[in-house]
């Protein structure tokens, strides 16, 4: 099977020749189907990553497929939940959900016809997040914690069949989160989906992900790439098994090592 | 700030923020008055704000008159302003390259002063109305097509990526994100837009037309009719405050979202 994401060698500068060379000889393959978790230390170019993924980034050597095709400008399969929730200030969040819906070519045509359905699919996600009733309210109403997860929304309104998750859940407080990773775990598993995590939170990519890559610091390469070898369905007393603990402490080890490697 | 709610407030507390422009009005013409009476200025040079509401009332039927034509001038002057502000600051806005290779010229055309146009309008379309209309556009139109084009050139790359990632075109963007993101600009821009629109035309009026507060203030003058000419001013002044302020009610009501702090309640 070829792998539905497939980054070789890639090299990315931000700035101009002289500019911050964010990434060096980045590689990675990922699965349909396949839920990946990204760690790593800070600005080592998960953000760009991502961004190399979706086609917002175009790197300057190496090549990034997607889907079969050469990424050349932004792929339109995928959703993505970026780090800073980028809500529009002027709509209301129900009308930032609904959003993706009025470009992706699959929907936008059905949009006004079945506004109703979409309408009642953006209210049941809201919900899933535990924003019930706060839809016609405007992103600045909301707290940097509510908005991260309204953002979690629009990634997921128009069911992307890449989901691209840039530090989803760094506001949230810990029992909201881990009611998120279960949002996103029973969505994994019922869907059929490949998911992309970017993640500080060495548990939370143990509990959700196939494979956990880790990269080095800036300029960012994929040092280690660990398969998890739990179970699913997993539940959340995973958290307190030893097998888990000591996963979560070696990815740490190899996070530390990076950083000092730098 | 309007956040705390009227109601705790104990009843008979006076706002005096609110009062403050009414008061502030009130006690420059009282200083004005008793300023001239003290020092015996002939209303000739100054007159007493008394002496300027008495030709108010003496000439009110001209004034009106004159008033009304000035307020339709500038307002047509001000709505081709904003039409084509508005058309051409998108324009502008919609590439970098037209962006770099329009603005320098929109600045030359910015730095021309308005009334060196008034005798080529004047040769082309004669005294009177339309030199008036055109001049208030020519001086009002240029900050419009700055703040809109501004507004399209400075939105956040992150917020643009937002679209990209979903495989916007370029007029998604556009639509979605760059007009939405311009109009507190636009809207911003049409409290500067309007006052210079009333300088363009009492301009105009002043040196191209036979009628208009600019030509009664003109003719007043050679006249030696200084409270007269002072009526005029006043009026102006009132004119341009009242199309301020209802330039800064429709910006308010058009784009709240970007004056958030004081719509949370
Ligand atoms: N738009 C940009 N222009 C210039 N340099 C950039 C830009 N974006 C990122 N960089 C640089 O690229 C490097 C990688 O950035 P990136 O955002 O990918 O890091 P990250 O791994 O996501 O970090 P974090 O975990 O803190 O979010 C950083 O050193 C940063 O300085
Ligand atoms: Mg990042």
């Amino acid at each position: 099977m070829t792998p539905l994401v497939s980054i070789e060698n890639v090299d990315m500068r931000y700035g101009g020749p002289d500019g911050t060379l964010a990434v060096s000889g980045l590689n990675l393959k990922i699965n349909r189907g396949e839920f990946i978790a990204v760690v790593g230390p800070s600005g080592c170019g998960k953000s760009t990553l991502m961004k190399l993924t979706t086609g917002l980034h175009i790197p300057q050597s190496g090549v990034v497929i997607v889907g079969n095709e050469q990424v050349t400008k932004p792929v339109s399969i995928v959703g993505m939940a970026f780090q800073n929730p980028t809500m529009f200030p002027w709509r209301t969040t129900l009308e930032n959900i609904l959003l993706p819906l009025e470009i992706v070519e699959r929907h936008r045509h059905r949009l006004r016809r079945h506004k109703a359905e979409y309408v009642a699919k953006a209210e049941k996600l809201l919900e899933t997040v535990g924003l019930k009733g706060f839809g016609d309210k405007y992103p600045w109403q909301l707290s940097g914690g509510m908005q991260q997860r309204a953002n979690l929304c629009r990634a997921l309104i128009h069911e992307p069949e890449l989901l691209m998750l840039d530090e989803p859940f760094g506001a949230l407080d810990a029992f909201t989160r881990e009611e998120l990773w279960c949002v996103i775990r029973d969505l994994h598993a019922t869907q059929d989906v490949t998911i992309v995590l970017v993640t500080h939170d060495l548990r939370e990519s143990v509990f959700l992900a196939d494979k956990v890559v880790v990269m080095s610091a800036r300029p960012g390469r994929v040092i280690s790439e660990n398969v998890v070898p739990f179970e699913r369905p997993r539940q959340l007393e995973l958290l307190y098994d030893p097998a888990f603990n000591e996963m979560v402490q070696r990815l740490h080890g190899e996070i530390a090592t990076a950083r000092s490697a730098a | 700030m309007s956040t705390n709610p009227s109601a705790s407030r104990p009843p008979f507390k006076i706002n005096w923020v609110r009062l403050a422009p009414l008061l502030y009005t009130i006690g420059l013409f009282v200083i004005w008055e008793i300023g001239v009476r003290l020092s015996g200025l002939p209303h000739t040079i100054l007159p007493t704000p008394t002496r300027i509401f008495e030709a108010i009332v003496q000439y009110w039927s001209p004034i009106w008159k004159n008033s009304m034509q000035t307020l339709y001038t500038t307002v047509l002057g001000f709505l081709i302003a904003v039409v084509a502000g508005l058309g051409i600051g998108l324009f502008i806005g919609w590439s970098k390259t037209i962006y770099a290779g329009l603005y320098p010229i929109m600045v030359g055309f910015n730095a021309i002063p308005k009334v060196a146009l008034v005798p080529i309008l004047v040769i082309w379309f004669g005294i009177g109305t339309v030199p008036a209309v055109l001049t208030a556009f020519l001086i009002s139109f240029f900050p419009i097509v700055v703040n809109v084009a501004t507004g399209l050139a400075t939105i956040e790359p992150e917020t643009e990526d937002v679209l990209r990632a979903l495989g916007a075109k370029k007029l998604d963007i556009m639509l979605k994100v760059g007009i939405p993101r311009s109009m507190p600009y636009f809207f911003g821009s049409l409290k500067v837009a309007i006052t210079l629109a009333f300088v363009g035309s009492v301009v105009s009026e002043t040196v191209a037309s036979n009628n208009g507060l600019g030509q009664m203030m003109a003719s007043a003058q050679s006249n030696f009719n200084v409270p007269l000419v002072f009526a005029g001013l006043l009026m102006l002044a009132v004119e341009g405050i009242a199309m301020y302020a209802l330039m800064a009610w429709v910006e308010k009501r058009m784009t709240g979202w970007a004056h958030r702090s004081t719509m949370a309640h």
